[in-house]
């Protein structure tokens, strides 16, 4: 008998490590390990590399890459980068408003862009500024002309990015700062791609977008490529799970529930078959 | 086993009630007085387990489907849609995304408890047969669902699994265009596929029914194998088993509740977080992982039609198993070469599943330095797959020496020394 339950729990054991080889496999770079204040049970957003890394998205990656899952007000909800806290962080207590949409910052950011809306009382569309409760804007009119201006290549939509990737946000970061890397002898890279380790294929249409001093962020911090990738794959982490911190935070009170429960149905199970030889 | 019911209703309301409909008297009879042997062990929660993920699935389903839009322009939206905006939306999916793969989870446990202790064997056969007959209406809801999100993976893995009807001479084409509604994967297909998605949980509920009246009539089978033979060897189901079950439970929902907060994508797989592209073929579609050993299966064979022959056949084996084993006894615990073929095919199931998940090219580690790889790998985990079902369990039991098994349920626990009948009936 011993035997058998040991050989059970070999097999078990090496069913473990080998689903976890087989998911680790893969062909092409893995990206660099990185500590985001997001990752473990407890977890939360840097609120500040939130708002820092919207600045990146703004300026650098909006030119071509859609949110299209998001609206504006998003940002001011509860765990995204201009929620209570962030407005804190960022010293704009003042400006902040449990509805997003009232958000000042929000309506802000959202002004800086037009949006079509109509048709008013004569039948046309117009162009207003963009409100709080307006999706973020394609760059793009259709996956055509995204494609057209883009050698044939469409920038994907980011709004779940790190979650459309192995790797997440570490594959974003390592992605933006991968562009430095010898290319192969044997790799023929044509006109407007270009090498890239992390990719898969190690081949990618998307120029180095990133420079250094490429942003000017507000709180001063100097815009390093390292930085600016860190932030904005810390934004759009965000951008695919918003609500990762109520997530973690209800996670926390379901776990000791649960263990409390186990606690008392296994005193409950001892106590009630105590004189039961079984 | 389910003899004369001892409900006594108490109050005028309960009398009314049982000279009508006597429903109270039923639960009574299944699930508080019901006779059940002492010796169960932990192997055997999972009955109450599985029943505890289907309905949590019903329910996060039912409100799920309120926030779902079955149309391939806006299904990958309405379900970012749920994530981001819905109240608890996030909640409610990771419980129903990771709620399937923890049900598939029980279920091979309580199939794998079944093969171990021999619950197949006469009397159970029919119990066993509406047993794979839910795990097939599993399968074909958890297929189905997977198809909603309209993510890469949806499409194509849909289109991978209708393309293997096309494998049928003759038939297979139109039988293909009549499941998809049209010429390809498309809106039919979806509308089609959210509809019975929601259909088959209600007929698994019924063939559940089913299954626990199947369960009542001869009575829990139990790690000895041996049929229950005087009250001694049994206890009340309430509160023994409701509490044993209970804590079984609250420990599964603790690894549930692990992978709903602290992992909840990690069963599933990146690309269906790409939404569904007709004209963009994923690099390597695989299914979720409850499937990925039947996709071994299909993949070992040259063969089109007959690897789906062979796919279907890994299950439609498992309806005739009362009839392929041919050993008297139920428990491998007393039978000591059919367990080393359990173990054998525990790990067989395991290393296809494995297989699955690799491409057909790639080496086997350690074993590819002598040229296995994994298509080969497979092959010969298939062949042993079936082995065990045609060949083993038939030929074990005349070759076979059983071990002495004692002589009842209340004398296996006491170590004999109970008062059981000295010439034990045959099972």
């Amino acid at each position: 008998m011993k035997t058998f339950h040991r050989v059970l729990i070999a097999a078990a054991g090496a069913a473990v490590i080998g689903s976890v080889a087989a998911w680790a496999a893969g062909e092409y770079k893995k990206p660099a390990e990185y500590d985001f204040s997001f990752e473990g049970p407890f977890g939360t957003f840097d609120r500040a590399q939130l708002q820092r890394g919207f600045t990146v998205y703004e300026n650098v990656c909006a030119a071509c890459h859609s949110l299209e899952h998001l609206d504006f007000r998003h940002l001011g909800m509860d765990g995204g980068p201009f929620d209570e806290q962030g407005m804190a962080v960022a010293g704009m207590e003042e400006l902040y408003s449990p509805d997003p949409n009232q958000n000042e910052v929000i309506r802000q950011i959202a002004s800086r862009t037009m949006v079509e809306d109509g048709p008013d009382e004569y039948g046309d569309m117009f162009m207003r500024e963009g409100r709080p409760a307006d999706d973020f804007p394609s760059p793009w009119e259709n996956e055509a002309q995204g494609r057209a201006a883009n050698g044939g290549a469409y920038p994907p939509d980011l709004s779940v990015i790190t979650k459309a990737r192995y790797g997440g946000p570490e594959y974003i970061r390592s992605l933006l700062m991968g562009y430095d890397y010898e290319v192969p002898e044997d790799l023929d890279i044509r006109p407007g791609n270009y090498y890239n380790p992390y990719m898969s294929g190690e081949v990618i249409a998307m120029p180095p977008v990133l420079y250094p001093d490429g942003v000017v962020y507000e709180d001063g911090t100097e815009a390093t490529v390292d930085q600016m990738a860190t932030d904005v794959a810390a934004f759009l982490h965000w951008a695919s799970e918003p609500h990762l911190e109520a997530r973690k935070r209800m996670g926390v009170a379901v776990m000791l529930y649960l263990l409390l429960l186990c606690g008392l149905l296994y005193a409950a199970y001892r106590t009630l078959w105590r004189n039961v030889k079984h | 086993m389910s003899g004369p019911s001892t409900y006594d209703p108490k109050t005028g309301i309960e009398r009314w009630l049982d000279s009508r409909l006597p429903i109270i008297r039923l639960g009574y009879d299944s699930f508080v007085d019901f006779p059940t042997p002492k010796n169960l062990n932990y192997w055997y929660t999972f009955g109450g387990i599985l029943t505890v993920c289907l309905m949590i699935q019903i329910l996060t389903g039912i409100v799920l489907a309120m926030h779902y839009v079955p149309h391939v322009d806006y299904a990958f939206a309405s379900i970012e849609r749920i994530d981001r905006d819905v109240n608890f939306g996030w909640l409610l999916r990771n419980i129903h995304a990771v709620g399937a793969s923890m049900f598939f989870l029980a279920v091979y446990l309580h199939i794998f408890r079944g093969l171990y202790y021999g619950s197949y064997k006469a009397p159970r056969e029919v119990l066993w047969i509406l047993g794979v007959v839910i795990y097939l209406l599993m399968m074909a809801a958890a297929f189905l669902g997977y198809v909603l999100p309209w993510g890469q993976m949806s499409f194509w893995g849909a289109t991978v699994i209708t393309e293997l009807f096309g494998a049928i001479p003759l038939v297979g084409g139109p039988i293909t265009e009549w499941l998809w509604g049209g010429f390809a994967v498309g809106n039919t297909t979806l509308n089609r596929f959210f509809s019975l998605h929601y259909l088959i949980p209600f007929l698994i509920a019924g063939v559940v029914g089913l299954h626990v009246w199947a369960l009542h009539v001869p009575g829990n089978n139990n790690p000895t194998g041996i049929s229950v033979k005087t009250s001694n060897d049994t206890l009340p189901f309430h509160p023994y088993y409701t509490v044993k079950d209970g804590f079984a439970i609250a420990v599964f929902l603790v690894i549930f509740a692990a992978f709903v907060f602290y992992a909840p994508d990690v069963l599933g797989h990146a690309d269906n977080y790409i939404e569904a592209d007709p004209l963009v073929t994923p690099a390597h579609i695989v299914p979720e992982w409850y499937l990925l050993p039947f996709y071994a299966i299909l993949r070992a064979v040259p063969d089109k039609l007959g690897g789906v022959i062979l796919m279907f056949g890994a299950i439609g084996v498992l309806f005739i198993l009362p009839w392929l084993d041919t050993s008297k006894v139920r428990s491998m615990r007393y039978r000591p070469m059919a367990k080393w073929f359990f173990v054998g095919f525990l790990i067989a199931c395991l290393g296809l599943g494995w297989a699955g998940a690799e491409l057909p090219d790639n080496p086997v580690p350690i074993l590819g330095a002598v040229g296995i790889d994994f298509l080969f790998f497979g092959r010969v985990l298939t062949l042993y797959y079936f082995a065990y079902f045609l060949v083993i369990l038939p030929v074990l039991g005349f070759v076979e020496k059983p071990k002495e098994r004692p002589a009842s349920i209340d004398a296996a626990v006491t170590g004999g020394k109970s008062a059981a009948p000295a010439a034990a009936p045959a099972e």
